[in-house]
C-alpha cells in the first residue's frame, strides 16, 4: 500500500495511475459509507478545512462541503464577493491570513488558471483544486472516470468522447490525461474554433463530425457551452451550435449501439444536450453527482494523510 | 528465543469447535444474533466460525458481516504511513440484535474500541460480545474483555503473535516470535 504521490491535487496531469487507482478504491470505501444509516466517520475530525471560491458553483461547491462533513472536518467558506478582496487584497494575503486561524487544508476555486499552482509554492497547507480557471477541475475528471468505471469495470480499452467547448473547458483539461493514463481511448468533437491547437498533444484526436464521432464511442461526455468565458464569438449562435453539435435522441437512436450518456452541470437544456437523453436511462448524469461525493471524501483523506 | 507454536493445526480445529459450542449455549439458532468479524485479520476466523456453526446447526441464515475499522482509529495520522481502508460489508441491520464481535488477537484493545464505535454507525445493538482466538491479557490499554476465548497467552511486548490461516498460509497455526529474531 503505497501514499499518493502529491502533497496537493492541483492537476490530474501530476498524477500517476497508482495514484488515481489508490483515489478509486478509497472512494468504494465511501461510497459505502455514504449508504449507511449514519453517514460520517470521525477520520478527519482534528482538520479544519477552508472553501475558498474565488467563482461561483453550485454543485462542487455542495459536493466538498458534503464530503468535509462526513469526514467530521470543520469547515470555513468564503466567497469573494462581500470579501475583502473587493478592497484589493492579494490572494496570497487573503489565504494567509486564512492560514494564520490555524487551517489545514485548503479547497479554491479561481478563474486564473495557475493560481492554485502558485500558492501551492508558497503556503504549507494541502491544495485541492476546485477548478482553475479554463486549466484543470481534478476531482471532476477522477469522478468522471470514478463513474466510467463503475458502469464498464475498468477504463482500459474504452472509447471516450467529449463534445463541445474543448478549449475553455477544465473538465476536459482533467478528463483527457484521466483517461489516457487509465488506458482508454480520447476523441474530442465540436467546431473547429473551440478545439484547442495542441489538442494532439494531449493524447486526443480530433472528429469534426458528431455523428461518426458518436459511432465511434461508448461513453460521451457533453460538455456545457460556457458564454462566460468566451470574450469574443466562437460560434455564431446557440441555435447553430445545437443544430450541428447538440445531443438530442433521435441522433442517438439513429447509432445502433448503446452510448453512456455524462454531463458535468449545469446542463443548458435544449442547447447541447436535450431533456429526453438527459433523463434518460442512457444518462448517469446523477451517478456523476453522486460519486462525486465520494471521490472527494477519497481525496480529502488521503491527502491529510500526507500531512 | 525459537519461535513457540501455541496452537497447531488439530488443536486450532478443537479450539474453533469449544468457542462454536460456547456461542451455541449462549445464542441457540441465533435468529437474534449476528456475527461481525473485524477487518483485516478478523474476518478469517469470523468465517470460519460462521460456517462451523452453520454445519453443526445445519443452518444457512445466520447472519455474518465484515467490519472496517480504519476510519475510526485512534492512531490515524500518528503512523507516518497511510492507511489502506478494507471492505464493510454488513447487509442486515444491527438495530436490538445480540452482535458476536469476533478477532483473531485481543491485545491492547483499542482496535476492539475503534470497531465499537464503527458499529454504532450501522445501529443500536441490543448487546455486544467479543470473541477472540488469542488474549494477550498482561497488554490491555482499554477495559475492554472478551468473553470468548481461545487461548490466554502471557507475552512481553517485544513478542508477536502470529496467526495463520489455511486459506492465506497454508496451515491453521498460532505461535509466538520475539522480534529480535525476525
Amino acid at each position: 500500500m503505497s501514499a499518493l504521490s502529491q502533497k496537493h491535487l492541483i492537476a490530474i496531469k501530476d498524477l500517476q495511475k497508482s495514484d488515481i487507482e489508490l483515489i478509486f478504491q478509497t472512494a468504494d470505501t465511501f461510497k459505502e459509507v455514504l449508504q449507511r444509516p449514519i453517514k460520517k466517520v470521525p477520520s478527519l475530525r482534528d482538520i479544519t478545512i477552508a472553501n475558498l471560491f474565488f467563482e461561483d458553483s453550485t454543485r462542487t461547491r455542495i459536493s466538498f462541503e458534503l464530503a468535509e462533513k462526513r469526514l467530521s472536518a470543520d469547515t470555513i467558506n468564503f466567497s469573494a464577493s462581500g470579501s475583502s478582496v473587493k478592497k484589493g487584497e492579494t490572494l496570497l494575503d487573503t489565504v494567509n491570513n486564512i492560514l494564520a486561524m490555524k487551517v489545514d487544508m485548503i479547497v479554491m476555486r479561481h478563474s486564473s488558471s495557475g493560481a492554485q499552482s502558485f500558492l501551492s509554492n508558497h503556503i504549507k497547507a494541502n491544495i485541492i483544486n476546485a477548478g482553475d480557471g479554463t486549466h484543470e477541475h481534478p476531482t471532476q475528471g477522477l469522478l468522471d472516470g470514478y463513474s466510467v468505471r463503475e458502469k464498464f469495470g475498468s477504463l482500459k480499452g474504452l472509447n471516450y468522447l467529449i463534445i463541445g467547448d474543448i478549449k475553455h473547458s477544465r473538465v476536459a483539461g482533467s478528463d483527457i490525461p484521466l483517461m489516457t493514463k487509465m488506458g482508454a481511448k480520447v476523441k474530442v468533437c465540436g467546431p473547429p474554433t473551440l478545439i484547442p491547437k495542441y489538442i494532439e498533444e494531449m493524447g486526443a484526436t480530433y472528429e469534426p463530425n458528431l455523428k461518426k464521432a458518436l459511432e465511434w464511442c461508448d461513453v460521451a461526455n457533453v460538455l456545457r457551452i460556457q458564454l462566460e468565458r468566451m470574450d469574443i464569438k466562437f460560434i455564431p449562435s446557440l441555435r447553430e451550435y445545437s443544430i450541428f453539435y447538440g445531443v438530442n435522441k433521435d441522433l442517438l437512436d439513429s447509432i445502433k449501439k448503446d452510448i453512456t450518456i455524462m454531463h458535468p452541470g449545469p446542463i443548458n437544456r435544449g442547447v447541447e444536450l436535450n431533456s429526453d437523453v438527459a433523463d434518460s436511462k442512457q444518462s448517469i448524469i446523477l451517478q456523476q453527482v453522486e460519486n462525486g461525493v465520494a471521490i472527494r471524501m477519497a481525496a480529502l483523506y488521503l491527502l491529510a494523510d500526507r500531512g | 528465543m525459537k519461535p513457540r507454536i501455541i496452537l497447531d493445526s488439530s488443536k486450532f480445529a478443537l479450539t474453533i469447535d469449544r468457542l462454536c459450542h460456547q456461542l451455541i449455549e449462549q445464542h441457540q439458532d441465533f435468529s437474534q444474533s449476528c456475527i461481525i468479524g473485524v477487518q483485516p485479520r478478523g474476518i478469517f476466523l469470523a468465517e470460519r466460525i460462521h460456517s462451523r456453526l452453520q454445519a453443526i446447526l445445519r443452518k444457512k441464515d445466520i447472519n455474518y458481516g465484515k467490519l472496517d475499522i480504519t476510519l475510526y482509529r485512534d492512531d490515524f495520522r500518528q503512523k507516518g504511513k497511510p492507511m489502506t481502508t478494507n471492505e464493510t460489508d454488513i447487509k442486515f441491520p444491527l438495530e436490538d440484535k445480540n452482535v458476536i464481535l469476533v478477532d483473531d488477537v485481543l491485545y491492547t484493545g483499542r482496535t476492539i474500541r475503534a470497531a465499537l464505535d464503527a458499529m454504532l454507525d450501522f445501529g443500536r445493538p441490543k448487546d455486544v460480545e467479543l470473541l477472540v482466538l488469542i488474549d494477550r491479557r498482561l497488554q490491555r490499554h482499554l477495559p475492554i474483555q472478551a468473553k470468548y476465548v481461545g487461548k490466554v497467552i502471557d507475552s512481553i511486548t517485544t513478542e508477536k503473535v502470529k496467526v495463520e490461516w489455511k486459506e492465506t498460509d497454508g496451515q491453521d497455526k498460532v505461535w509466538i516470535v520475539s522480534e529480535n529474531n525476525e
